[in-house]
């Protein structure tokens, strides 16, 4: 006997939250016990009274599993509202890179030139290495990372996806 | 607002709560919340003689009074024991307050004796919890969390005390308005879907209700109307293991339990139907069986409280959220407004009494004195010797329990306590000590199967203590029954450890705590054996010998759909391809 899987579709959630201790455990133990995907998570305090925060979560599922994610976080009692942004339509989706190169020679030199063709900027030099901070969407990210790796890419850390609705309505 | 200790905060939450009783165990780290029970006379504490059983017994005192049951309980194994009665009352939407002592502040996280992650571990098995880290929130917390505890779906909330928490002195508050700033479930029924719904069932031809625990959850009114809206409509009923007594099991609408073990009528009545009405019931697969063979050719209208079991498993029509008294309160004004009566289900009854004639829960049996007991027999001549004394029946988990199911008529809700989405063997005798402290003069009746009584039988003391008149009822058959019947029937009958080998005297057993041992060998001694039973005025256990290789049917296998029932014992195959023993 095989065990079946669905194929799924990509979609970016906004979720506000009580800025409580154990609140992340709380979401993404809801993930792990039922079997969802979290491609990307992030979480920040937004409001000015640290009272709330914004949980970014990159998923994917068939439709019925996103709308059960959806119903599921809704009703976690410390949750305030859930968006499903990609259901909602036009959004900005950023994430944030730092991608340290090393070497020296041709190779420093092309990774500087393509750092500068993505818009990377750079946050720190050696003599042997850079560290480059990148913003965009994650494929702009992947991408850069991938060429990277061509030019000495020795350690990388990415912030997640973080994603809001375009236009002046707000959650 | 005054300023005392934590613990005496607690204890004071209790009593402007309108709490009555507790059922607990002490330890160290929850020392001061019992120092300060023992100057509060008016709350009763009930000690158990194993957390699981006082967060059983707490469920047991919760659904058959409708208010939540409290538990005490200390850190460490004291919360670790507590978890089985947690996630049940998580999955049968019992409301619970679990109060369980921790460790102080300054030790959490030093591996402290008797320390564990208690708000880690029932994270995913509560509704909701807290861990307390300042005596001053206790009040609000304490309030809260019983507001959570009832409110939308019910559910069980734990709240951590550390014990310097408990010592240290604050403000007791008691906040003006409860209302959480997050958690707001819906309870009024848009009125658009309601409006539809009545659509839908008016021009209905073959409808059926599908009712669950959510309308007893929803209280007695619930109840009431679900009744006068099957008497408004006409319609059949069913229900699920859960939502038995919502509606009367002797009214000639009722078709008996739907699902694994239910009937031949209602299983077939779901398959036929063009329009399935769900109240407060999830679609359990222990109820639709095969999914993409259920209710084909019905449109299914979906009325729950919780948004997240609507379209879980199965994809419905019109979605209903609220709570399930008021709309079928909605629903009954509504019928009733527009003047609609009741349709010629002529033709639909016909094949309904067509397949009642199939008559699946008569069993075979020798009618002689010496005769060896059926377990349906015991079950019906136990129903049979109880009616008119409103009894309240709780359950173990197992064969007995959909016998229990399937042979005793319930004609009220809160009279029958089991645990359905978890399963939990062991849970039926303490549900039966927590059902008599809420209920002292009633008949409270625990029908057990010989295995899963021993998984909490030291509670025998817990009876004794209180002089609890709880009758134990064993259908004993000497194996793990429901295991056995899938081992014959997936596993070509191989009996791996389904024996229960050095099974007590039971009868001596009831002796050594002081109560009284009653053995029924035959079926001459049946009758007499459950009228002294009932005759005798303190705790009774009931050693009922049954034939041992009865099974349980009808039955629907693993992964079948609702028309591929087993009906006969002759009907087993032996084994399964790995797709159906997959499921459990």
């Amino acid at each position: 006997m095989k065990i079946k899987t669905e194929a799924g579709e990509r979609h970016v959630l906004a979720v506000t939250v009580d800025n409580e201790a154990g609140i992340l455990a709380k979401i993404t133990g809801l993930f792990s016990a039922r079997g969802y995907n979290i491609e990307s998570l992030t979480v920040a305090d937004i409001s000015a009274d640290h009272a709330l925060s914004r949980i970014t979560i990159v998923t994917s599922g068939p439709p019925a599993v996103i709308d059960q994610i959806i119903a599921q976080l809704d009703r976690l009692v410390p949750v305030h509202s859930v968006t499903d942004l990609t259901d909602q339509g036009a959004h900005v989706e950023r994430e944030i890179a730092l991608v340290k190169v090393a070497g020296t020679g041709d190779k420093r030199i092309e990774a500087l030139r393509m750092a500068d063709v993505f818009r990377a900027k750079v946050v720190d030099t050696t003599l042997s290495s850079f560290i480059f901070e990148i913003t965009g969407t994650s494929d702009k990210v992947d991408r850069f990372i991938a060429l990277m790796r061509e030019c000495g890419l020795v350690e990388v850390g990415r912030t997640g996806v973080v994603a809001i609705g375009r236009g002046s309505e707000a959650l | 607002m005054t300023e005392m200790s934590g613990a005496d905060m607690v204890v004071q939450a209790l009593v402007d709560l309108g709490v009555d009783t507790v059922f607990g165990y002490p330890g160290g780290a929850v020392l001061p919340i019992y120092d300060a029970l023992y100057k509060h006379p008016t709350i009763k504490h009930i000690l158990v003689r194993h957390e699981q059983a006082a967060t059983h017994a707490a469920e047991g005192y919760a659904r058959s009074t409708g208010k939540p049951g409290v538990v005490l309980v200390t850190s460490g194994p004291g919360a670790t024991n507590a978890v089985t009665g947690i996630t049940d009352a998580l999955m049968d939407s019992i409301p619970m307050i679990v109060l369980t002592g921790q460790v102080p502040t300054t030790l959490i996280g030093t591996d402290a004796f008797q320390e564990c992650d208690t708000v880690g571990i029932t994270r995913h098995c509560t509704k909701h919890n807290y861990l307390v880290m300042d005596p001053d929130r206790l009040g609000p917390i304490m309030h809260e969390a019983f507001h959570i505890a009832t409110h939308g779906r019910p559910g069980p909330v734990v709240i951590d005390i550390p014990k310097n928490v408990q010592v240290a002195t604050g403000t007791y508050t008691v906040p003006e308005i409860i209302q959480h700033n997050s958690y707001r479930p819906q309870i009024e029924p848009d009125a658009d879907a309601i409006a539809a719904a009545i659509d839908l069932i008016a021009a209905a031809e073959r409808p059926v209700f599908y009712t669950g625990g959510g309308v007893i959850n929803a209280g007695p009114d619930a109840s009431a109307a679900l009744r006068q809206l099957v008497s408004l409509t006409g319609a059949p009923i069913t229900s699920t293991l859960m939502g038995l007594g919502a509606f009367p099991a002797d009214d000639p609408k009722w078709l008996g339990m739907l699902g694994m073990h239910g009937t031949y009528e209602s299983n077939m009545a779901m398959n036929r139907a063009d329009l399935i009405i769900a109240v407060g019931a999830r679609f359990d697969d222990r109820v639709t069986g095969r999914l993409d063979a259920f209710a084909p050719e019905a449109k299914k209208i979906h009325i729950d409280i919780d948004r997240s079991s609507i379209n879980k498993i199965v994809p419905v029509d019109l979605a209903i959220v609220g709570d399930a008294g008021r709309a079928l309160d909605a629903l009954v004004a509504g019928w009733t407004d527009r003047g609609l009566s009741a349709r010629d289900y002529g033709e639909w009854w016909r094949r309904i009494d067509g397949w009642r004639a199939t008559r699946c829960l008569d069993f075979p049996e020798k009618k002689d004195a010496g005769a060896e007991i059926m377990p349906q027999r015991a079950v019906k001549a136990l129903f049979d010797a109880t009616r008119g004394r409103d009894p309240i029946i709780t359950t173990e988990v197992g064969q007995h329990q959909m016998w229990a199911a399937q042979h005793f008529g319930f004609a009220a809700p809160n009279r029958w306590l089991t645990s359905g989405g978890l399963g939990t063997m062991g849970y039926g005798f303490p549900a039966a000590v927590g059902a008599q402290i809420a209920h002292p003069n009633r008949l409270v009746i625990c029908i057990a199967g010989e295995a899963s009584l021993q998984m909490n039988i030291q509670e025998m003391g817990t009876v004794s203590q209180y002089r609890l008149p709880v009758k134990i009822f064993i259908l004993n058959n000497e194996w793990m029954g429901m295991v056995r019947q899938w081992q014959e029937l997936t596993y070509e009958s191989r009996y791996s450890n389904s024996y229960s080998d050095s099974l007590p005297d039971f009868v001596k057993l009831a002796d050594a705590y002081g109560w009284t041992g009653i053995r029924i060998d035959n079926l001459g001694q049946l009758e007499d054996g459950i009228k002294t039973m009932i005759e005798t005025p303190g705790p009774v256990i009931v050693d009922c010998r049954v034939a041992q290789l009865a099974n349980c049917f009808p039955m629907i296998p693993s992964g079948a759909a609702h028309t591929d029932m087993i009906l006969q014992p002759n009907d087993i195959v032996g084994t399964m391809d790995d797709e159906a023993k997959a499921l459990v």
